[in-house]
């Protein structure tokens, strides 16, 4: 069984505009210890989705769909039974570390908060046990760390703190959304490498949010990309990498400026905009960015399945470049 | 000799003799007061600390470096629009330090500026052709306004956008969209230097690569001298001459394009690059060690002798003790390390 199955999630904000949708028939899953990342734009869909899982969507979203945690719906659920699963077996990183922290507590007290509302531990077990998870993100000097306020962090601190606590309660199931995108290139470097070894330690399975294809490159062994509110190529790293068979995804990848290509080789841009969420395209979604857009592509295509467990939604067969 | 080198080395002897921009020196401080009411200290801020470079007509110079480095207060002070402390900004052999108000406003009519995040940089309430054609009402204002919507219409184009979305407002543009416009107002002078500020690291992979390449040929298209400020040592790559790294408000190095990424001579430079994440599963996952470990020191608190020791892997006495002053090597390419002739910091070839 699955560690998390998502089926036909759907999600839709309500604005004064009209309804936005984020989020239009998802379906993935991720098996335990595996790690998965999720690619896409700004807008694609790729953070509001988790967020649906979540239940942490804003007031105005409404989701619907399944999504099975060791068989459990966590949609169907009250607040009280999910909140036995967030932060225990389920456990979030946000992007950005300083608003995720609250300013006017210390570390310490935000920390032992989790462990012993879920883990019953007494404060001081709690305590000791902030401390060696602060060590093995390599805070310098845990002991008097930890008695700090979040301002007296660096950037890169913080979100080794956000990675610690995530981290507290062992959880089964990491969902890390954009944990390394506010940081510098060597800070970045730093976080990814400690998150690839914590997983490799404790068996948790990652949902990796990013728009970084160099990131999920490092990290992941599955990529789901998304496109407006839709999957529109899901496989294996290598099969993503150097198979990809969505126009999207190798527009992406094409995109990308590389250090480790020679001279100017340039870069080539995917023209145009992402659709308007509020009025989507009829059809495929990406259709009018696509070069290899034709008459077929004003019908929706459906999501195509290869021997090898690689998806995608054209209607092309992914070989002709 | 064929047609194309001949001309590369016009194009290169016409540069040389057109440089326009000289930084001699330059430092700013910023000061700072940390604490509360009697216990409150002043301190001073080393944002930039002693920078010195050149730059050409048709040239573009990439600045990357970590936050907190001074790579955007540098750019402001290139502009005139902070007074440096110490050092002198030569725009066409004349010192902006040295002019009046008046003077160093008629000289921004050649120098521009293009900043990070596009949408907070444009007026909500203004229309695009408004935007596009202010510069052009604030230094002329007795221009027809026929001439001006030929203008901004004529620009609009330049940059990729649709001349007949001129009355729209900045809200009904993605962000790639008024990236352009900003792109579009900064060029609308015909101005001779153009310093981005993080142009696109607010905007998508894709768009950003829209953005890039436009800037790219424009640069060509109106032989503009360009600074290009990045923390992505990737995107400058694709559009740099040279490149400069900052560390701590100090260059660390200054080298032509194709030596930077191939044999960097500055420990740090060597560790950017090798940070970078590459988008390649099988290149990615050679895991290396050489990371850097640790965060950037405080500005407030830069660590004597050279800014950079505490973090260097090849760290020596004499790095604790001398500041290594920014000097030039055999290849013409200029270092901050007293190392830098013995480092061989050649990049790996990834190994296929």
């Amino acid at each position: 069984m699955a560690l998390l199955q998502i089926k036909k999630l759907y999600v839709d904000f309500k604005t004064n505009e009209g309804d936005v949708h984020a989020v239009t028939d998802l379906n993935f899953s991720i098996e335990a210890g595996d790690a998965l990342a999720i690619v896409g734009e700004s807008g694609s869909g790729k953070t509001q989705s988790m967020m649906a899982v979540m239940n942490l969507l804003a007031e105005n979203g409404k989701a619907r769909g399944k999504a099975l945690f060791k068989g459990e719906d966590l949609m169907q659920m009250n607040m009280a039974d999910l909140n036995k699963h967030r932060g225990k077996e389920i456990a979030m990183i946000f992007q950005d570390p300083m608003t995720s922290l609250n300013p006017y507590l210390r570390i310490e007290k935000q920390m032992i908060e989790v462990v012993m509302h879920h883990q019953g531990l007494t404060k001081t077990e709690a305590r000791a046990h902030a401390i060696e998870m602060l060590r093995a993100v390599r805070i310098p000097d845990p002991e008097r760390r930890i008695r700090q306020y979040p301002h007296e962090y660096s950037g890169g601190m913080r979100q080794r703190v956000m990675v610690a606590m995530g981290l507290l309660c062992q959880p089964d199931l990491l969902i890390a959304d954009e944990p390394t995108t506010a940081l510098d290139v060597t800070v970045q470097a730093q976080i990814s490498q400690l998150m690839s070894e914590l997983r490799a330690q404790s068996n948790t399975a990652i949902i990796l949010i990013t728009h970084d294809l160099g990131v999920v490159a490092g990290m992941c062994d599955r990529v789901l990309v998304m496109y407006a509110g839709q999957a529109v190529e899901c496989g294996s790293v290598e099969q993503i990498f150097y198979q990809p068979k969505h126009p999207y995804t190798r527009g992406l990848l094409k995109s990308v400026p590389r250090l480790d290509q020679p001279g100017d080789a340039g870069i080539e841009a995917i023209p145009g905009n992402p659709p308007n969420l509020l009025s989507l395209p009829e059809g495929c979604r990406f259709r009018e960015r696509c070069t290899k857009a034709h008459e077929a592509c004003s019908e929706a295509p459906p999501m195509q399945l290869d021997e090898q467990n690689h998806a995608w939604r054209c209607f092309l067969d992914g070989h002709s470049q | 000799m064929n047609d194309k080198a001949m001309n590369d080395k016009v194009t290169k002897a016409r540069v040389k003799n057109d440089r326009v921009l000289r930084v001699q020196d330059l430092a700013v401080h910023f000061k700072v007061r940390e604490g509360m009411l009697f216990k409150a200290k002043t301190h001073v801020l080393k944002a930039v600390n002693g920078v010195s470079f050149e730059l050409n007509a048709g040239e573009t110079l990439g600045i990357v470096g970590e936050s907190g480095c001074g790579k955007s207060t540098l750019a402001r002070a290139i502009l005139g629009l902070i007074k440096p402390n110490r050092g002198r900004v030569l725009w066409l052999g004349e010192d902006l330090g040295k002019l009046d108000d008046e003077t160093l406003r008629q000289k921004r009519e050649d120098m521009q500026i293009v900043f990070q995040d596009p949408l907070a940089a444009l007026d909500p309430r203004m229309t695009v052709r408004d935007i596009i054609a202010e510069p052009l009402w604030t230094f002329y204002p007795r221009i027809a306004r026929v001439q001006v919507d030929e203008r901004v219409r004529g620009m609009m184009k330049m940059v990729g956008l649709l001349p007949s979305h001129v009355n729209r407002y900045p809200h009904e543009f993605s962000s790639g969209q008024c990236q352009r416009i900003g792109i579009a107002r900064a060029l609308v002078l015909n101005p001779k230097l153009v310093v981005c500020d993080e142009p696109v690291s607010a905007l998508d992979v894709s768009i950003q690569a829209q953005i890039v390449n436009l800037l790219k040929d424009l640069q060509k298209k109106l032989n503009l001298a360009l600074v290009f400020i990045a923390h992505d040592l990737s995107v400058v790559k694709h559009i740099s001459d040279r490149v400069m790294v900052m560390y701590l408000g100090r260059a660390m190095e200054i080298s032509a394009k194709d030596a930077i990424y191939k044999r960097p001579l500055h420990p740090y430079t060597h560790a950017l690059i090798k940070a970078a994440p590459v988008p390649d599963p099988r290149i990615a996952r050679q895991v290396s060690d050489d990371g850097l470990t640790g965060d950037m020191p405080s500005p407030l608190d830069p660590p004597a002798g050279c800014v950079f020791h505490t973090r260097c892997p090849y760290v020596v006495k004499r790095c604790e003790l001398e500041v290594p002053a920014l000097r030039r090597m055999e290849n013409g390419d200029w270092v901050a390390c007293h190392c830098a002739e013995e480092l061989d910091l050649t990049i790996g070839k990834p190994s296929t």
